[in-house]
């Protein structure tokens, strides 16, 4: 990583373990903003490749609405919930991904936004199943099974999020690095010389696909996790659009980049909630101005110019 | 059973006729600039909005309620001047020639920005005006009945297609549009100024998508979350189609009309979704959609 | 009686009503370098892309080694030892030289290995080898997309050697090579495949390195094999002379 993400997040890192003895009603914000930043991953694994999905909400939501099923049905060990969340949302990364993957550009992010919208829609409408638009409770999970009261559960899901975060941040770094990596932004390099060299572009594609949409789980189980509740919005459009937006906004960090912009989004949202909601015009006049004004920040957007590998 | 199935085609008809107008926008844009605009359903929620206003505004005036349908149509009129040639000449334009990603998040953000736009100037509230279709009534066929203005909304479709196609084939602008579709390259270097006719497809697609919203408002009215519904579905329905083709998405139109109005009358939890299981199915038979065609790359 | 390496039967594709290539059948023999001629649109990379997968043939057959591969991807193709180049260079435009050369040889060697790094072991090592061997070692750290064409055409067939493939066609390989470097570029070509036991297919336009590099010559016409042969009897036959050299 260059310098200065590096010591970026260091500085980051000294700063979120001493919120919640320092400045405690930050603490929920902040784990928000982890498991935003997990989906934003997502999208900037996909990135990487140039392929845009406008609808990894969905993932977000799966994640989120497959342990409150979970806990319905009793079982209520956060660490269990974590697995089989992330794993539901794999899941359903695998049966979506194996469509998508057929499809590039526009074609690519189109479908997934269609396909998050009906995901959507579902969730909404099947009352009886998932609460509707009222959503669905979820009971505070035990830790390690020891059971725990809400405001003990959130600092143990802050720290742990923290550390997950970590570890997510490195996996994906060493992912990129790797041959695997690379043959995944060869995708958009040159996709028809990557296929006269054996490898099937598809199958690497499907491979991003499934990790970007297990991480989202994650980030749905985390977030499901700190408020509590499950609602649709969830997997709405606009919640796309926010993972979307921080994933471009942290381009140029690596992985720790879509962190970075979750830290930075999270934290403008709470400061400016008292004095607009118009959310989405400033959303999409960010995504504007960053397209416009960063043509070389972004990464692998416009023009790719990383350093070698060697 | 005949009285079932004049009802359900009339009613997949005009199912179908309110989507082919915003699908056909989306895929003309698409053939002529190969930019697939996402905020492109936002016209059509905006321009609900407009045409639902002003049909309050005249009757509130006291004018002639027939002088509706001249505001219905006025609102996409209206509606394409004033955003066709802005969006076209500031955003489309600059992200002409840059990469697919950069076009994607350049139109997802102006659909950002349009959503907050229509719920600043509009409110949340839903608007309903339906004085265009009481007024034309219905009619009657034995123990059938159905609204005349259906039959508009139908008629009103298939003169777009048929203007459409005599546009492209006998106007001079339609000719040149043609042209820049059936190859780019070649039509810059013959010195066509494309970026006048770039700003008249996309003012053209803004007015029928704005038209298919307006027409829309006697029988639906104008909602929030209109626009993000509509995009999705004319972007299923021009895909069934396949991208760029005209008469490609006025037959996806009726067949995804047909699956909804079908779902409605039979299976109505499934209605939402029907026209996505058709683009679906549709897509894994022909992944390019009917009448689409991969650009291929060429070595 | 051994297969051939690589064998074309009866190769039947047509374009929008004309016909590009007309029924070919033709054989290339295991460490042979056989060089393809003929005029432009005769159908040459026409032939090159039905062998390697890029086009599906409307008739015939195209065999490896006895086995049909006539109907497999161009992914499958190039597993089975089958390395292509192409006339218009084909590269990672936005990485460098050496990553390009990289992702080639972690291609070759195993690109499902996600936690090591590209360059790891070896694998740099023997990439600075390969690109020393066409004279890219000092751009190694270029990017791609700065290289001018000659370089990019080196870079390309230095790609499909990275597949250490048994048979490697080459569509045009000294086009855009300054006719200084054409020579000394392939001599180190051919030592090189030579040493490798690669067989190569080229298609050429450069008469002086066809007489000189290759053991056999066919002459493309039309979609057709007008004559083929070892390059002393082909340049000596009268029709060919006038067909494709213009004489």
């Amino acid at each position: 990583m260059r310098p200065i993400i590096s010591v970026l997040s260091a500085l980051v890192l000294v700063v979120l373990a001493v919120v919640p003895f320092a400045a405690p009603w930050l603490q929920f914000v902040l784990t928000l903003a982890m498991a935003n930043g997990m989906v934003a991953l997502g999208v900037a694994i996909l990135l990487r490749a140039g392929l845009i999905s406008i609808g990894h909400a969905m993932f977000f939501a799966i994640g989120a609405y497959c342990i409150a099923f979970l806990s319905r049905l009793g079982i209520n060990e956060f660490l269990v919930l974590l697995v089989l969340g992330t794993m539901g949302s794999a899941i359903a990364g695998l049966i979506v991904g194996a469509f998508v993957v057929r499809y590039r550009a526009i074609f690519f992010a189109m479908l997934n936004l269609a396909i998050s919208m009906v995901v959507y829609s579902l969730i909404a409408k099947m009352y009886s199943v998932t609460g509707g638009t009222d959503g669905m409770a979820l009971s505070t999970p035990t830790f390690l099974w020891i059971p725990l009261e809400k405001p003990g559960f959130d600092h143990v899901l802050y720290y742990f999020s923290v550390a997950l975060m970590i570890v997510m941040g490195y996996l994906v770094h060493r992912y990129w690095k790797s041959p695997l990596g690379y043959a995944l932004s060869a995708i958009e390099g040159n996709e028809l010389r990557l296929e006269y060299l054996g490898v099937s572009a598809r199958s690497v594609l499907l491979a991003a696909y499934v990790v970007s949409a297990a991480l989202s789980g994650c980030g749905g189980v985390i977030a499901g996790s700190a408020i509590g509740h499950v609602l649709p919005d969830f997997g709405y459009w606009v919640t796309s659009a926010q993972f979307v937006l921080i994933a471009v906004l942290g381009g140029i960090g690596g992985a720790a980049g879509p962190f970075i912009g979750s830290f930075f989004l999270e934290l403008l949202h709470s400061a400016s909630v008292n004095l607009t909601d118009a959310w989405n015009l400033i959303t999409g006049v960010a995504l504007i101005v960053v397209i416009v004004f960063l043509p070389s920040g972004l990464y692998g957007l416009i023009r790719k110019r990383r350093r070698s590998a060697s | 059973m005949l009285g079932l199935i004049i009802p359900l085609l009339v009613d997949s008809l005009t199912s179908a006729a309110l989507i082919f107008f915003v699908a056909v926008g989306l895929t003309l844009v698409f053939s002529v600039l190969r930019v697939l605009n996402v905020a492109h359903g936002s016209f059509y929620s905006i321009g609900a909005y407009v045409a639902a206003s002003l049909c309050l505004w005249v009757i509130s005036a006291g004018l002639s309620p027939w002088l509706t349908f001249v505001a219905l149509l006025a609102s996409a009129v209206i509606l394409a001047a004033l955003l066709g040639p802005l969006v076209q000449s500031t955003l489309i334009q600059w992200t002409l020639g840059k990469s697919e990603a950069v076009q994607i998040l350049a139109t997802f953000g102006l659909f950002l920005i349009l959503e907050d736009l229509q719920r600043i100037v509009f409110g949340v509230s839903s608007i309903a005006e339906d004085t265009p279709m009481t007024l034309l009534g219905v009619t009657s066929i034995g123990s059938v009945t159905y609204l005349n203005y259906q039959i508009l909304l139908i008629v009103a479709a298939i003169v777009v297609v048929f203007g459409l196609r005599m546009m492209l084939v006998k106007t001079r602008i339609g000719k040149l549009l043609s042209a820049v579709v059936f190859d780019r390259e070649m039509a810059l270097s013959v010195g066509i100024n494309t970026k006048r006719l770039f700003t008249f497809a996309f003012t053209l697609g803004v007015f029928l998508a704005a038209l298919g919203g307006a027409l829309a408002v006697p029988t639906s009215g104008a909602a929030p979350g209109l626009g993000a519904e509509t995009i999705v579905l004319a972007f299923a329905v021009a895909a069934i189609g396949g991208l760029g083709q005209i008469e490609g998405a006025a037959l996806a139109a009726v067949i995804v009309g047909l699956a909804r109005v079908v779902a409605i009358y039979f299976a109505p939890q499934l209605e939402a979704v029907a026209p996505y299981i058709v683009m679906l199915v549709v897509l894994l038979i022909r992944p390019y959609g009917l009448f689409g065609n991969d650009q291929a790359r060429r070595i | 009686m051994s297969h051939p390496l690589l064998e074309a039967k009866d190769l039947r594709i047509a374009f929008y009503g004309v016909t590009a290539v007309d029924g070919i059948t033709f054989q290339i023999n295991e460490g042979e370098f056989v060089a393809i001629i003929g005029p432009n649109g005769s159908g040459k990379t026409t032939f090159l892309n039905l062998c390697s997968g890029y086009l599906k043939p409307d008739s015939g057959e195209v065999c490896l080694d006895g086995t049909s591969i006539t109907a497999m991807a161009p992914r499958s193709i190039a597993h089975r030892g089958i390395a292509r180049a192409f006339q218009i260079p084909q590269l990672f435009l936005d990485q460098t030289v050496l990553d390009n050369l990289l992702i080639a040889m972690a291609a070759k060697q195993g690109i499902w290995s996600w936690f090591e790094n590209l360059g790891a072991g070896r694998r740099r090592e023997e990439a600075m080898d390969l690109l020393a061997l066409v004279g890219l070692q000092d751009q190694a750290g270029q990017f791609a997309d700065a290289l001018p064409e000659g370089k990019r055409k080196l870079l390309d067939i230095v790609l499909a050697l990275a597949l250490k493939p048994r048979l490697i066609l080459l569509d045009e390989p000294t086009s855009g090579v300054s006719s200084i470097e054409r020579f000394a570029l392939m001599e180190t070509l051919m030592r090189a495949l030579r040493q490798a036991k690669v067989t190569a297919l080229f298609v050429e336009h450069d008469m002086e390195v066809v007489q000189r590099y290759s053991d056999r010559v066919a002459v493309w016409d039309a979609g057709r094999v007008l004559v083929q042969g070892p390059p002393s009897e082909v340049f000596n036959n009268a029709e060919v002379l006038h067909k494709v050299v213009g004489v």
